[in-house]
C-alpha cells in the first residue's frame, strides 16, 4: 500500500532501539521506564469498576463529563490557575492528545515552534504533523536545564510563533521557579509568542511547589496548559489528560477533538473524579517515596563520579556520563544488565547524559546503582 | 518534617535499611540518622525490629489466634493490672484494650490449635478478673504489617518507554 510522505518521513523514535535491546534480555533491571511503578489508587480503580457495573459505557460530552471538568478546575486552584470548567477545560485521551490538539489548533503551516531540549520526544513530530517548523532551544547543564531568556535569544526564538514549555521536565527532572519563569514570560510577551505548557509532572515536585508559566502576568491569555492523570495518579494506561486555556483556544481544540476523538474514554473519567475527590493522601505518599528514591539515586551517582544536579521534579535523574552516552548506555546494558536511556535521544543538550528513571522499587534501585558503579569502575 | 520523623518513615517501611542508605534517602548525614534512631529507641517510639512472616509458608510454622477477653474490675484491679498479668505470658504476641463489646483483644501465637486452646483455658480463663473468652483462630492471612501476602507482583510495564 502506498504510504503518505507525512507518515513515511516521520523519524523513528530513538527510544525504540533501547527498548528492543532491553527486551531481548530477561535479566535486566530497567531504569528506562517513563511511567510510575505504582498502580492507580485502589479507590479510583473501584470507581472505574463501579461505573462499568452500572453500565456507564456511553460517550460523554465532547469536552468531558461536567462533574470532572469542575473538579479539574477546582484542583488547579492549588497552582493559582483559575479556569472556567464550562468554557476553558477540555478532557482528552491522555495529555498526548491535548498536546497534539494544541499544535493543530495553534499552528499554521510554516509557523515556527520553539522547543527547549533535551525534552520529551513527541513535540517535534507533533509540530511537524501540524505543518509547523521546529526551532530547537538548547538548555544547559550549567543552568540545571532551566530555560533562560539568554538561551531563547541565542537560538533566535524571538521569531517563534509558539513555545513549548515542559517543566517539571522529562528527561532532566528540572523544574523552574517563578523568578525563572518571569524571564521566559517577559520574552514571550515582548515577542508575542504563545505557549503550550506541558505540566504533566506538576504534582511530582520535591521541595518547592510547582510554578506555572501560565500564572505569570499576561500569560494566561496566550498559554494552553496541558496536564493529566497519568503521572500523579499512576494511571498511564487509562489514557486521560486535559487542556486548560482561554476559551478561543479550548473551542478550537474541541472543534478538532469532536471529529477525531468525539470524547475521552468514559471509564477513566469516573476513576479521575474519584482520584480528585479522595486520593490526595495517596499521591502525597507516592511523592514521599519518589523523594526518598530521588535522594538515594542522586547521591549514589555523585558518589560514583557521575555528576548529577538535584532534580526538583518528575521521577528522573540526569547524570553526566561524559562522551558518547549511547555507547555508555549500550555498554552498561551489555555488561551489567541495567537499562537507562541515553540523553541524546531527547535532543540537543542531552548528549553526554543519561536519563535514569527512579520509578522503580528501592531494592532494584540499590542493585542497579551498585551495578552501574561496578561498570563505571571498570571503564 | 523533622529528622526523627523522616527516619521513622523509612524504618516503618523497611527496618533493614542501613544508616548510610537512610542518610541518602532523607538527605541527613549518617551521624544525624544514628542520633535520630537512638532517640526514637530511647523515647520508646521504636520498641524493636521484626520480620513480617507468613507462617503458613514455614514448615512446622505457627498458628495465630485473636482472643476476645472480657474482664470484671474491682477496687484493687484495673485494666492496667489485668493487662500486666496477661502480657507476661510469652504466647501473647499483642495485647490491646479496645472499645466495643469486649475489653481486650489478644493476639496469641502457638505451635498448633491445641497449644493455643490449652493456653487460653488453663492460663487465661482461670484468672480471677476474666469473665469470658472467645477465641478466633486465624485461617488465612492476606495482609500483615501493611504488606500484602501474595506472590511477587509482576512488573508488566514496557522495559523502556519515553
Amino acid at each position: 500500500m502506498r504510504i503518505s510522505d507525512r507518515a513515511r518521513t516521520l523519524p523513528e523514535s530513538g527510544i525504540r532501539k533501547f527498548f528492543e535491546l532491553a527486551e531481548a534480555r530477561d535479566d535486566v533491571i530497567s531504569l528506562g521506564v517513563g511511567e510510575p511503578d505504582f498502580s492507580a489508587p485502589w479507590s479510583a480503580r473501584t470507581a472505574a469498576i463501579d461505573s462499568l457495573e452500572r453500565g456507564k459505557t456511553s460517550y460523554t460530552a465532547n469536552r468531558g463529563m461536567a462533574a470532572l471538568r469542575e473538579r479539574i478546575a477546582d484542583h488547579h486552584e492549588r497552582y493559582d490557575q483559575s479556569y472556567d470548567p464550562a468554557e476553558e477545560v477540555l478532557v482528552t485521551t491522555g495529555a498526548s492528545e491535548a498536546v497534539d490538539l494544541a499544535f493543530r489548533a495553534l499552528v499554521d503551516p510554516g509557523d515556527t515552534v520553539a522547543v527547549h531540549e533535551p525534552t520529551y520526544i513527541s513535540y517535534g513530530p507533533g509540530i511537524e504533523l501540524a505543518g509547523g517548523e521546529r526551532l530547537t532551544v538548547p538548555t544547559r547543564a550549567a543552568d540545571d536545564f532551566a530555560l533562560t531568556r539568554e538561551s531563547l535569544e541565542a537560538a533566535g526564538a524571538a521569531e517563534a510563533d509558539l513555545l513549548v514549555c515542559c517543566y517539571p521536565n522529562n528527561p532532566t527532572g528540572a523544574t523552574m521557579t517563578d523568578e525563572q519563569l518571569a524571564e521566559v514570560a517577559a520574552f514571550c510577551r515582548d515577542n508575542e509568542i504563545r505557549v503550550v505548557a506541558d505540566e504533566i509532572y506538576a504534582a511530582l515536585t520535591y521541595g518547592e511547589d510547582h510554578a506555572s508559566v501560565a500564572t505569570q502576568p499576561g500569560m494566561r491569555e496566550r498559554t494552553v496548559v496541558v496536564n493529566g492523570f497519568s503521572k500523579a495518579y499512576a494511571m498511564t494506561g487509562l489514557r486521560l489528560g486535559y487542556a486548560l486555556g482561554p476559551t478561543e483556544a479550548i473551542d478550537a481544540m474541541n472543534r478538532i477533538h469532536q471529529y477525531t476523538m468525539l470524547s475521552a474514554p468514559t471509564t477513566p473519567q469516573y476513576a479521575a473524579i474519584e482520584a480528585l475527590d479522595r486520593c490526595d493522601d495517596e499521591v502525597a505518599e507516592m511523592v514521599e517515596e519518589y523523594n526518598r528514591r530521588r535522594r538515594l539515586v542522586v547521591s549514589r551517582f555523585n558518589e560514583m563520579g557521575l555528576d548529577t544536579f538535584e532534580p526538583g521534579g518528575a521521577f528522573y535523574a540526569f547524570p553526566e556520563c561524559g562522551g558518547d552516552d549511547e555507547a555508555f548506555a549500550e555498554g552498561l546494558l551489555e555488561a551489567q544488565g541495567v537499562a537507562v536511556v541515553p540523553g541524546s535521544v531527547f535532543g540537543e543538550g542531552g548528549e553526554g547524559h543519561l536519563r535514569v528513571s527512579y520509578a522503580t522499587s528501592m531494592r532494584e534501585l540499590k542493585e542497579a546503582t551498585d551495578r552501574i558503579a561496578t561498570f563505571v569502575e571498570g571503564r | 518534617m523533622d529528622a526523627e520523623r523522616e527516619v521513622l518513615d523509612v524504618l516503618a517501611r523497611n527496618a533493614r535499611e542501613d544508616i548510610d542508605d537512610i542518610a541518602a534517602q532523607t538527605g541527613l548525614d549518617a551521624a544525624a540518622v544514628a542520633d535520630a534512631i537512638d532517640a526514637l529507641e530511647a523515647d520508646g517510639v521504636v520498641h524493636g525490629y521484626q520480620a513480617v512472616v507468613d507462617w503458613d509458608r514455614v514448615d512446622e510454622g505457627k498458628i495465630r489466634a485473636v482472643v476476645e477477653i472480657n474482664v470484671e474490675l474491682d477496687r484493687e484491679t484495673g485494666y492496667e493490672q489485668v493487662a500486666d498479668r496477661i502480657a507476661k505470658f510469652p504466647a501473647v504476641d499483642a495485647l490491646h484494650l479496645v472499645s466495643g463489646d469486649y475489653d481486650f483483644a489478644v493476639e496469641v501465637l502457638g505451635e498448633n490449635m491445641q497449644d493455643v486452646s490449652e493456653f487460653i483455658s488453663e492460663q487465661v480463663a482461670p484468672m480471677p478478673a476474666v469473665t469470658q473468652t472467645v477465641t478466633h483462630y486465624i485461617m488465612e492471612t492476606y495482609k500483615d504489617g501493611g504488606i500484602r501476602f501474595e506472590d511477587g507482583d509482576d512488573d508488566d510495564r514496557l522495559s523502556v518507554s519515553p
